[in-house]
């Protein structure tokens, strides 16, 4: 024990360095997916056909791929056709994409369960498609969205360590390099489990509370 | 000032509007009055443009309703419904400015003062910065004429204002509505308050069937109806038992 707290004060200054990489690119893949999705979502909403069908074709693209070979296609693939990415800006285009289609069937979802007589009440006072989606239908959707966008958001916090196999140093990266260079798996393994739960259980807090704030309205 | 002339509406077999032709003045009061399934609710949903005729005319303040005047006319005539439909996520001032603000880009704070105004009108003048769940239907309900008068409606469609409150709620809701009658609103009211029917409306239409069965001075055809199937309606709707 005395040797495993000797070891995680050591460790942890590395540790934690990775945790803010895993921190950062989290937040920024949420914020592509989150755009991206709501996009996605929009256009799945629209009168028009063809750009419904465009929305249903790239979300199930998208879904039908491993997250890892995202990551790889705009890694390895995009400097192919000329793009030069940093990894960090590779993950977070690459883990923005792959969730972005979880986001977008979360709003989708969400303006589903919007009650029609709402959208109703909006074309009365004359409202047109646009107007109401941005005035009623987005903030009711997003409202009901919340839980399950909760989860996906946990669900990308870990998925990021997919990132590290594209070079990013994020935690599980920073942990693979200490366990290599010390041979202290198994210190590594849990100080890195402990950090995701750190990271995650807060953050799944956070939503809740979230949620409760605007279920009191 | 609302002119249907043989309007046809179906939803795929059921063939719910039969050439419905009636016609509302500047000022009127106009009760709509039938068996549920008849086509009500229908007819209002149409003048607004909520529900597209399959066939016939709407005229609104001498506009032909269609594509390129329906947000004209949905601007012009506004609605009340029975489940009110307040926005939940906004105050209620937010709700009686919502109309004036983003569709008539008026100034926020001449709407809202506004707002306030047509608050006070329908009692609700004090419960203005509160979410719609915390009020009871009656409140919300007056909130939701409030929200219809916010736009400046030429003509209100009420489509069952009062069916969705509890019996002590009615009153409170009526009285509002008498008193926008008595300033001379254009209105349509579909509702199986009779009585209320009988003393505010300057007219009433009788639907069955998808067609207008009978049309008079209320007063005297809610109290002396000429066609059995009216008869037999308000028979029924007056004495239950
Ligand atoms: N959107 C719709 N899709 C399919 N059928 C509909 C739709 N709206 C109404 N109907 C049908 O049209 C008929 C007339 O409905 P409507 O709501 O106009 O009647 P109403 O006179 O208002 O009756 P109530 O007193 O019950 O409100 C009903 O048979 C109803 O099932
Ligand atoms: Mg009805």
């Amino acid at each position: 024990m005395n040797e495993f707290l000797t070891d995680a004060a050591l460790f942890l200054p590395v540790l934690l360095r990775g945790l803010w990489t895993t921190i950062l690119l989290t937040l920024c893949a949420l914020v592509v997916s989150v755009m991206l999705g709501l996009v996605w979502a929009t256009m799945a909403r629209a009168r028009f056909g063809p750009l419904r069908a465009a929305a249903a074709t790239i979300i199930n693209v998208v879904r039908g791929i491993p997250i890892i070979v995202q990551l790889f296609c705009v890694y390895f693939v995009l400097p192919e056709a000329g793009i030069n990415l940093y990894p960090f800006a590779a993950g977070v285009i690459g883990l923005g994409l792959a969730y972005s289609v979880y986001q977008a069937e979360n709003f989708r979802a969400g303006f589903e369960a919007v009650d029609p007589a709402l959208l109703e009440a909006a074309k009365s006072l004359g409202m047109d498609d646009r107007l109401a989606m941005r005035r009623v239908v987005l903030p009711l959707g997003i409202r009901i969205a919340l839980p399950p966008f909760g989860n996906t958001t946990v669900m990308l916090l870990k998925d990021s360590s997919i990132a590290s196999t594209i070079t990013i140093a994020e935690l599980t990266r920073a942990g693979q390099l200490l366990a290599i260079s010390t041979f202290k798996n198994g210190t590594v393994y849990v100080l890195i489990a402990l950090l995701y739960l750190a990271a995650s259980l807060p953050l799944a807090a956070g939503v809740r509370m979230l949620e409760r704030r605007m279920a009191t309205r | 000032m609302i002119a249907i002339e043989g309007i046809h509406k179906a939803f795929g077999a059921n063939h719910v509007l039969r050439g419905v032709t009636f016609t509302v003045e500047a000022g009127e009061v106009v009760c709509l009055i039938g068996p549920s399934g008849s086509g009500k609710s229908t007819v209002l949903r149409c003048i607004n443009g909520l529900e597209r005729a399959d066939s016939g005319s709407i005229r609104v303040a001498g506009q032909e309703l269609g594509d390129a005047t329906l947000p004209a006319i949905r601007r012009s005539v506004a609605m009340v419904f029975q489940r009110f439909n307040l926005f939940p996520h906004r105050t209620v001032l937010e709700n009686v400015v919502e109309g004036p603000v983003h569709v008539l880009k008026e100034p926020r704070a001449e709407a809202e003062a506004r707002g306030r105004d047509l608050l006070a009108r329908v009692g609700m003048g004090d419960r203005a910065d509160e979410f719609p769940m915390r009020l009871s239907g009656g409140q919300q309900q007056r909130v939701g004429i409030a929200r219809a008068l916010a736009m400046r409606p030429q003509a209100v469609l009420f489509d069952e204002p009062t069916s969705a409150l509890d019996p002590e709620r009615v009153g409170e809701v009526l009285q509002v509505m008498r008193s926008l009658a008595e300033e001379g609103m254009t209105m349509i009211v579909v509702t199986h308050e009779i009585a209320f029917a009988r003393e505010v409306a300057d007219r009433a239409i009788f639907m069955d069937g998808g067609t207008v069965v009978e049309q008079g001075a209320a007063r005297a055809m809610l109290t002396d109806p000429q066609e059995p199937r009216t008869r037999l309606f308000l028979d029924r709707v007056l004495r239950p038992l």
